[in-house]
């Protein structure tokens, strides 16, 4: 058992899947020898090498195509955006290439490549590092899409993203990168593409993933003072979702809100709502409420904090559940 | 006729330009002449010509085996035209016309060398010994390609323009950690020279040194636009401003393209880094079987281009050093033939795919929304059951 913050979970979750798979390679802007603009790459290249830790030019296609072309030739590179909204330019090699080469050979090619992004509010930033890009990516079949939360399932879930076979786009919430836990390296992780119920509850179904499962919590903890009884689910996997789960929760409470940082409009919000109400239609008291951005590019920092859901905007949510 | 480009009046440099890339214009008499700078071993008429640089001995046999796939891969490519004109195919990007540049460079290739190609390379394939038939299986519409890129050494199809010369970048950097005595060639066209990928693959393979071979076939056209819309420079010295040679190869000589295609790949193989050759040949035939060449270019100028044709410079030089005799020429046309009469009676055999199969292949490993999905349209497709759909 040792205490880490998200950041170092990750950092040595990476440690430990190089250490397992001499295939495994990192790649990105300032991954060597700063060890990444958050460190969460700190020390690998000092002790794995410039082969397999690799300053790439800043070319964020680049970075994607040729992680391609070095998992075709049997490596399985993790690549760094430095940023969420860096990773537009390699969109294209992403949406194009990445995602639809397994099928396109019929199965013949694995692309076992993971893209870890950073993502999310928060931390006082200049444009086009706060962003929430999760839904153009679980538009996209062909990727599976992940957000950790917290230290112990950073630890995890990056080795098994980098152990799955397909690719896998794996968000970070950079403001939670300095938050604490214990984490226990030895034990059996639950599989990557399950949610997870981190607070158990019955009147409201609360739904988040990424830097949102934190406020999603908090939120809990503040109403239950008041005899309100969240159920929190970290989903962990945004795609596939684990509707099972989901559902489950939702036939028993009978409410739920759903929080997340991007926009409410067409957000992975819309897609579970809809899913919702299709399989629990007589079990909701109340419609599938959502808290989220606003559908605006993303605020001066100054502004932040009106964009972002915080705790007293996942309650008036949860407080409109129950006007119905 | 000389185009009249921007800004060109007084300005030292771009009459410089001018001057110098008379070979560029679009005019009737494009490529007419050749470009000085071109390396050539055997001109349009059949005779051998010397180069400082470059130098190719090949037995008469590799000479009639050359010739062979020339042949055979234009036959392909009738034969699909032809299949695309009867419906049998969606579309089609013919070859005509890129054969040498395709057929040289494609032998230039070792084993453990590997091919990125974009949608144009039949003739490579051929060479990579990928079934013709598993080419048209895209453009029938049954797969999205349909071989296996490890058995042949040979990527599938790139539609996006550009994109395989990063992975091509990517993969020589994996030659390069597995210390393995291989190369990487990736094809492209003009038109992809203005694509960001590839300015980013010239970077990469740059600075890691990267064992790859940039084979640019430059056929004049991108669809509708020619070349000076994507370059007002040749397009092979655009590797120096990136740190690599450039070297410009006349892309219909199989003689050339082979001499400068193998030594690229050995540079590349000895860790020299990478190469641009720019293959200087031209698209007879349209973009592809939807498109229209005559709203766009005059006729002259493919009856200059056709003067330099691919296969009839082999023809001449076989003929002339009575290298292959009348039957040897007809004995290939009936392989041909046969070939042709092949290819078709296997495309139309093709079945169509399951519809289940959409959902095959998307994931190597179980994908909870897949597997629901599937099911879901399994059973509405049940609900049809004895009826036709």
């Amino acid at each position: 058992m040792s205490t880490l913050t998200l950041a170092k979970a990750i950092n040595e979750g990476l440690r430990t899947a190089m250490e397992d798979d001499s295939k495994v390679l990192v790649m990105g802007e300032d991954v060597g020898k700063l060890g990444g603009v958050f460190r969460v790459t700190d020390g690998l290249q000092k002790d794995f090498g410039e082969s397999r830790v690799i300053d790439t030019p800043l070319a964020e296609s680049g970075i994607i195509g040729t992680a391609i072309g070095l998992a075709l030739r049997g490596y399985r590179p993790v690549c760094e955006i430095q940023f969420d909204g860096f990773v537009f330019p390699a969109a294209d090699q992403i949406i194009t290439q990445l995602a639809k080469m397994p099928l396109r050979s019929l199965g013949k090619l694995k692309l076992p490549v993971v893209v870890r992004i950073p993502c999310g509010g928060g931390i006082g930033a200049v444009e086009h590092h706060s962003e929430s890009p999760e839904a153009y990516f679980t538009h996209t079949g062909g990727l599976r899409v992940v957000a950790c939360s917290n230290p112990v399932d950073g630890f995890h879930m990056i080795q098994q993203a980098i152990r799955c076979d397909d690719p896998v786009i794996f968000f970070e919430p950079k403001r939670r990168y300095w938050e604490k836990a214990e984490v226990e390296k030895g034990a059996v992780p639950l599989a990557f593409d399950r949610g997870q119920v981190l607070r158990p509850g019955t009147d409201v179904t609360v739904l988040a993933y990424g830097p949102m499962v934190k406020t999603c919590l908090e939120a809990a903890a503040a109403v239950a003072e008041e005899g309100r009884s969240l159920e929190v689910i970290d989903l962990r996997s945004l795609n596939p979702l684990d509707t099972e789960l989901i559902f489950e929760s939702v036939r028993k409470t009978g409410r739920c809100v759903i929080a997340h940082e991007a926009p409410v409009y067409s957000g992975l919000g819309a897609e579970i709502a809809a899913r919702i109400t299709e399989a629990c239609f007589y079990n909701l008291e109340a419609p599938v409420l959502r808290a989220g951005g606003f559908s605006t590019p993303y605020p001066p920092s100054r502004l932040e904090d009106h964009y972002l859901p915080d705790l007293d905007r996942v309650l008036d949510t949860v407080d409109r559940t129950f006007a119905f | 006729m000389r185009v009249n480009w921007p800004n060109q009046d007084g300005d030292p440099i771009s009459t410089a330009l001018n001057a110098q890339e008379r070979h560029v214009t679009p005019d009737a008499s494009r490529g007419a002449e050749a470009p000085p700078e071109l390396v050539q071993l055997l001109t349009p008429e059949g005779e051998r010509v010397e180069h400082p640089a470059y130098d190719i001995d090949l037995t008469p046999e590799e000479v009639r085996d050359l010739y062979r796939d020339l042949v055979l891969v234009r036959r392909v490519d009738m034969e699909a035209v032809a299949l695309q004109r009867q419906g049998e195919l969606g579309i089609w990007a013919s070859l005509l016309g890129q054969e040498a540049a395709q057929i040289g460079s494609g032998r230039a290739l070792t084993d453990a060398d590997m091919a990125f190609p974009t949608y144009r390379e039949h003739g490579v394939a051929w060479c990579r010994d990928v079934d013709p038939v598993n080419l048209l299986g895209l453009f029938r519409g049954v797969n999205h390609g349909g071989w296996d890129p490890a058995e042949h050494n040979f990527h599938l199809y790139t539609i996006v323009i550009g994109s395989q010369t990063l992975h091509a970048v990517g993969y020589a950097m994996g030659i390069q950690r597995d210390g393995a005595d291989a190369a990487t060639i990736v094809y492209f066209g003009d038109g992809a020279t203005s694509q960001g990928d590839v300015n980013e693959a010239f970077i990469w393979a740059s600075v890691f040194n990267a064992p790859v071979v940039f084979f640019c076939q430059n056929n004049q056209w991108a669809i509708s636009e020619p070349l000076e819309k994507q370059s007002k420079i040749p397009l092979y010295r655009r590797a120096s401003g990136f740190g690599f040679p450039g070297i410009r190869v006349d892309g219909n000589d199989v003689f050339a393209c082979l001499a400068v295609t193998r030594q690229a790949l050995k540079n590349a193989r000895e860790g020299q880094g990478p190469t641009l050759i720019e293959a200087f040949t031209y698209r007879m035939g349209a973009h592809t079987t939807s498109d229209d060449p005559t709203r766009y270019r005059v006729a002259g100028e493919l009856e200059a281009w056709k003067l330099k044709d691919p296969i009839e410079r082999v023809k001449a030089y076989l003929f002339k050093n009575q290298l292959a005799d009348q039957e040897f020429f007809d004995s290939i046309e009936a392989e041909a033939a046969d070939l042709g009469r092949d290819v078709r009676k296997r495309c139309l055999e093709m079945p169509d795919p399951h519809p289940l199969e959409i959902f095959d292949h998307v994931y190597s490993e179980p994908h909870a929304l897949l597997a629901e999905e599937r099911a879901q349209y399994a059973a509405y497709l049940e609900g049809f059951e004895g009826s036709e759909r």
